[in-house]
């Protein structure tokens, strides 16, 4: 059974960014970053392409050092902490495919390795919690399949398995409706909705939401390497939107320097000038 | 005449018994990082350090492994740091390997005669110590590479989120490289350093024609390449061929007989992809449910045994045959 156990800790933040500031190959990409995930909250993550999205989960997970500032993961700072089997994280990626074949189950079992130890077999639980990960995205038919031969889309439901196979407190999914269609990201939103009842704090990164907008507590919008805006969910994203946003049009380079927050009107700008 | 009576053939199969078994166990592990020529690179770099063996009157095999393993280490580093220009740099190291083992040997006094037999192999001449040696190297990287193969296989597919999930990524990676280069420097007497590399790629390339699953196309390369070993041993000594050759050449042809079953499985599996559901695609707006019914009259029911393929479509199926796509609906069958 997917469970997740009650923790005394119920008001600590469950990953949190200090006055971050991060470079990639020499340059400053992120700055003046501070961000608290709390307990059961599910926060989006918007911003154009390059705004620092996934660097800054990536930052969070540890995957990024910073230069200045503080990561704390459930209150304990990031190098001390070990408990990684409470965190299931969805990178950003197009397959789930590498050079040799391997099958979906493989693949979601790797999931499971923050708990279990180098040179022993999976014990029982460890199976049960695969198969049920598999199930959770509605893959239990293809399980011997080779995830190669998978659609995009289910590729997609295929990592978002493994990440939760550990029984996750903290789910970080980065873009996981790009590329994907529609049906399978309502499947996806319901599998979210779920995992929110169980009291699982989600951090999602997107680009638009799509049908994942209903689920949203809080918005976080990226912009040149800032927090441009947190706050309630901002409506703009949550419809979906037929005409898509060019966040990148010409017109708008011109103020990418701005240090000026942007405001959520901000954000409407580019669709106003959609014919 | 059994082969078996010569002592020689017996320690030359088992010599190529282990190498047959380890080297693809490391080669799945390189050819799923896409890094399939690593093998040879080792190879390569492993030149000069049987050449400091010779040089030094010290044993090859020793000063093999220390040098494989340091360039093994060194290409690591090279391809972590991630440098655009890592795959020149890598390209450096192999070159100056092979001319520095050759330049070494000549200064060694050697003759190439000397440098060939561990470019292509002596599988015949090895000693009961080389066998011993062989015997458990082999038999450490095979524990290590089917007994850590869900950790080795979660780095080598996605390092982030091995990461994430409380993984060594770098001491695992590592762990790969050194293998690798232990690997060569073993199989370095059975079939060679210039073709170590095909008996750790080979039998992975063709095991995966067949298989689907991660730890089946382990087990199979690892088998295929113990079959190719000990066949080629075995067919060298009836045609008198250098077995290393006959060893890769059997892999080779164990590949050959592969691939077009391959290539049917993989054709088989593509016609059968479901085709986009309904819902997937987005209407236009101002066209309704598009409903065409098939105007011919149909010669045979649609079904199981009908010979057309069925592919799943949405809620349905759609048979499929001449560039239709046919869907039973009510009475009649429309076209999809
Ligand atoms: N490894 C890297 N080295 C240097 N720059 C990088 C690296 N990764 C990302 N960047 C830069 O960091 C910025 C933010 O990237 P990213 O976080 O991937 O944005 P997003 O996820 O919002 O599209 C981009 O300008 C990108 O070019
Ligand atoms: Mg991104």
């Amino acid at each position: 059974m997917l469970v997740n156990s009650p923790h005394a800790d119920a008001d600590l933040p469950v990953a949190e960014i200090r006055d971050g500031a991060v470079e990639l190959g020499g340059r400053p990409i992120l700055r003046g970053i501070d961000v608290s995930v709390r307990r059961g909250e599910v926060l989006a993550v918007l911003g154009a392409n390059g705004s620092g999205k996934s660097t800054l989960v990536r930052t969070m997970m540890g995957l990024v050092p910073t230069v200045r500032g503080q990561v704390r993961l459930f209150d304990v700072p990031r190098q001390d902490f070990h408990d990684w089997h409470r965190i299931g994280f969805v990178p950003q990626r197009v397959t789930a495919a590498s050079g040799v074949p391997a099958s979906v189950r493989e693949v979601v079992a790797s999931g499971r390795l923050s708990r279990r130890r180098p040179f022993l077999p999976p014990r029982r639980a460890d199976r049960d919690a695969v198969e049920d990960a598999i199930a959770a995205v509605g893959l239990t038919g293809k399980a011997r399949d080779g995830v190669a031969t998978l659609s995009g889309g289910q590729q997609q439901r295929v990592l978002i398995a493994r990440a939760l196979a550990s029984v996750p407190d903290l789910l970080v999914l980065d873009e996981p409706t790009a590329g994907v269609d529609v049906s399978s990201q309502q499947a996806l939103a319901d599998t979210l909705r779920t995992l929110v009842l169980r009291g699982v704090t989600i951090v999602l990164v997107a680009h638009e939401l799509g049908p994942l907008g209903g689920l949203v507590d809080r918005t976080l919008v990226m912009r040149d390497g800032r927090v441009a805006y947190d706050g309630p969910p901002i409506d703009v994203f949550t419809d979906a939107d037929p005409f898509h946003v060019h966040h990148g049009e010409p017109g708008r380079t011109a103020d990418a320097h701005t240090p000026a927050v942007a405001s959520p009107l901000d954000l409407t700008h580019g669709r106003e000038e959609q014919p | 005449m059994s082969l078996l009576t010569y002592e020689f053939m017996v320690r030359a199969l088992l010599g190529a018994l282990f190498t047959g078994l380890a080297a693809p166990a490391v080669g799945t592990y390189l050819v799923q990082r896409r890094l399939a020529l690593m093998g040879d690179g080792i190879g390569h770099i492993a030149v000069t350090g049987v050449a400091l063996g010779l040089l030094t009157s010290t044993s090859p095999t020793l000063t093999a492994v220390v040098v494989a393993v340091l360039g093994a280490v060194l290409i690591e580093v090279i391809r972590e740091s991630g440098r655009t220009s890592g795959d020149v740099a890598l390209a450096l190291l192999f070159y100056g390997g092979i001319a520095g083992g050759v330049l070494i040997t000549g200064l060694a006094g050697q003759s190439a005669a000397m440098l060939n037999t561990y470019l292509f192999g002596s599988i015949t001449t090895i000693s009961t110590a080389d066998v011993w040696v062989t015997a458990v190297l082999a038999a450490v990287v095979v524990v290590v590479a089917v007994g850590l193969s869900p950790q080795l296989f979660a780095v080598a597919q996605d390092q982030e989120f091995a990461q994430v999930a409380g993984l060594h990524v770098r001491t695992y990676n590592l762990l790969v490289s050194v293998m690798a280069a232990v690997t060569v420097t073993v199989a370095m007497r059975t079939v060679g350093l210039l073709l170590v590399s095909a008996l750790m790629v080979v039998p992975v390339a063709t095991s995966q024609q067949l298989t689907r699953a991660f730890r089946m196309t382990l087990g199979a390369a690892m088998l295929l390449g113990m079959l190719a070993a000990l066949g080629g041993v075995v067919l060298s000594a009836y045609v008198n061929a250098a077995p290393g050759a006959a060893i890769v050449l059997l892999a080779l042809a164990f590949f050959a007989a592969a691939y077009p079953v391959g290539v049917w499985l993989r054709r088989r599996q593509r016609l059968a992809r479901p085709f986009p559901g309904p819902d997937d695609v987005p209407v236009p707006a101002g066209f309704g449910e598009q409903h065409s019914v098939v105007p011919e009259e149909h010669g045979h029911e649609h079904g199981e045994q009908c010979g057309h393929p069925a592919v799943p479509h949405g809620d349905h199926v759609d048979y499929v045959h001449e560039g239709h796509r046919h869907a039973a609906h009510g009475g009649h069958y429309d076209e999809h």
